[in-house]
């Protein structure tokens, strides 16, 4: 027998599944980002800490994204737009998912390339048009596969990573979402 | 010996205690076959051909081995079985509890108390609708209806209906009020798609004939999936027609992701079906895949055959206002649960399921029958309940045995 290996621990996955499938309390996470405005549009958000299992958690290290608008929108683009964050955010779990996925049915990945293409009328950011929403109107992921697998089982792959992915969730389906002023 | 209920799976529990010459009773709330005479609507009909619909000693003998029997034909087939077998049913008397004592059960009945060494539950999964939280949030103008209280279009209110889930249940029910000529939108999530007829012969034939319907609960990847599954997309018509999704967009029904929530009087749908029908398209694909690999190793004649994808609307509406009158009813086809209120043995799960190990339950003495892949994947189908009972049945007599 071959040994796949995509890099994924899939019996510590499985193994978190058992465990959590009878401590529903532990399965409560809460992640965390904080943000700061520097100048314009521009502002940075950290991320660090989380809590898991029933306890703070870290990161091994403090993250920094840079956010702001392009040249276009008369910005200085000291990084990316805030709706690039989703596509990054959905390209990026939806990629995990695929490893995860082949790992478990035993299917060895050589690439998992994808591009994420997300549509936006930016008439409604502007209040052009009340009728045109803020968000995106559709957004299309591409996936190009290379693994030991018939198109059919990739196909498979793929799907099923949508169906376990939270990103995913999180833009097809509405959030209750609450920002208030601490 | 007590068997609560007496439909199929309780009177195929009571056909093998007798064979077994276990003393026992078969206590029914209702009639014989009470939910067939009482809880379906009125153009149902089974999803498998009448030559399945079989139970212990009484096989299928009729004039149309391929044609669906409706909910009277089944409450005669039931009735039929119930006096071929001599069953000792007790009708008319509901069971209101039932506990543990020293040595067997105690039964509180509406028409006395029994005590018994072994039970058989076999009162049904689908006792009651299992109708989501968003229902509580649907404006008080649009009327809701579950598949136990519906009975035909013409008993709903004229205008737009919003059917939500696509199982058996679902599309069935979309089709016939499309087919009223009211606007029907369907709410579709995770669903089980299947053809009505493949190479020239019944879905459900190929389900037997290659053994996928005989694999045992124990040979299942993850039961709990398989146990929670929602029934295929299948009705049974005389044309033994198809019908997906496909076929009710092209009657005009309108497809919209599932149903997430409600948020200022207007639901909202995900943005997830095309990943639906992805899932749905590639499972049917690898069920026809493996009856052509059966079919080939037994020689059948024949090519495989294989369906259009189903197709994605250009666009599908993410919400819509239930104030705005468009819908005037919502039909909750979101599946069922089974109902063990009166079950005083810590024998639930958290989901109100019940803990079994192929029928027998954590409380030694305590058996079901007649739930989802209970032993095998045809369980809670008519003709699957011979294996499932005689083997439940002679797990009984054991334990009846060692316990004597």
């Amino acid at each position: 027998m071959t040994t796949v290996d995509n890099g994924v621990n899939v019996q510590a996955l499985l193994d978190a599944r058992k465990v959590l499938a009878g401590a529903p309390e532990a399965a409560q996470f809460t992640w965390r980002a904080s943000s700061k405005w520097q100048n314009g549009v521009h502002s940075t958000t950290t991320v660090e800490k989380f809590f898991g299992l029933g306890q703070e958690q870290a990161h091994k290290s403090e993250a920094v994204f840079d956010a702001d608008h392009p040249e276009v929108f008369a910005a200085e683009d000291n990084g990316i737009t805030p709706i690039e964050y989703l596509l990054v955010g959905l390209a990026a779990c939806l990629t995990a998912g695929v490893a995860s996925v082949a790992q478990n049915r035993g299917i060895q990945l050589r690439s998992v390339e994808s591009t994420v293409e997300g549509q936006h009328d930016i008439r409604g950011i502007l209040g052009v048009d009340s009728d045109v929403r803020n968000g995106f109107n559709d957004i299309k992921v591409t996936f190009k596969i290379d693994a030991d697998a018939s198109p059919q089982d990739i196909e498979a792959l793929v799907a099923q990573s949508q169906k376990r992915s939270a990103v995913f969730d999180a833009l097809t389906n509405p959030t209750n979402v609450t920002v208030e002023v601490a | 010996m007590v068997v609560i209920g007496a439909g199929h799976a309780g009177l195929a529990a009571s056909h093998f205690l007798t064979e077994r010459s276990i003393d026992h009773v078969v206590l029914e709330r209702g009639e014989v076959a009470n939910s067939w005479r009482r809880e379906r609507w009125e153009s149902l009909r089974l999803l498998t051909p009448n030559w399945q619909s079989r139970l212990p000693g009484l096989p299928y003998a009729g004039a149309d081995p391929d044609g669906y029997m409706t909910a009277g034909e089944v409450v005669e087939l039931v009735d039929r079985f119930a006096a071929v077998s001599r069953a000792p049913v007790r009708t008319g008397t509901n069971v209101t509890s039932v506990s543990g004592v020293d040595g067997g059960y105690h039964v509180t009945t509406s028409r006395g108390e029994i005590r018994c060494r072994a039970v058989v539950i076999a009162s049904g999964a689908c006792n009651q609708p299992a109708v989501p939280r968003i229902s509580e949030a649907v404006p008080a103008s649009v009327e809701q209806v579950t598949p136990l209280e519906y009975q035909s279009p013409a008993k709903l209110a004229d205008g737009g209906v919003l059917v939500v889930g696509a199982s058996a249940t679902g599309v069935q029910l979309a089709s016939e009020i499309r087919a009223s000529g009211r606007p029907v939108t369907l709410s579709v999530g995770e669903h089980v798609r299947l053809p009505r007829t493949y190479r020239g012969r019944d879905i459900l034939w190929w389900m037997d004939a290659s053994g996928v319907w005989d694999q045992r609960y124990d040979e299942v990847d993850d039961l709990t999936r398989a146990r929670r599954l929602p029934s295929p997309q299948l009705v049974g018509t005389p044309e033994r027609g198809t019908l997906d999704l496909n076929a009710l967009a092209a009657a005009g029904v309108e497809l919209v992701g599932r149903w997430a929530a409600v948020r200022d009087g207007r639901a909202l749908f995900s943005g997830g079906l095309r990943n639906v029908f992805s899932l749905a398209d590639l499972k049917m694909e690898r069920l026809l895949a493996t009856f052509d690999e059966w079919a080939r190793a037994h020689g059948h004649d024949g090519s495989p055959e294989r369906f259009a994808p189903t197709r994605v609307p250009a666009s599908t509406r993410l919400q819509l206002d239930l104030g705005s009158g468009e819908i005037r009813t919502v039909v909750w086809a979101t599946g069922f649960r089974p109902d063990y209120r009166w079950l005083d043995v810590p024998v639930v799960d958290p989901k109100g399921q019940l803990r079994h190990d192929g029928g027998a339950v954590e409380s030694p003495g305590l058996y079901a029958l007649g739930l989802p892949v209970l032993r095998r994947r045809k369980s809670t189908f008519i003709h699957g309940i011979e294996d499932d009972a005689r083997d439940v049945i002679a797990h009984l007599a054991g334990y009846l045995a060692v316990r004597r």
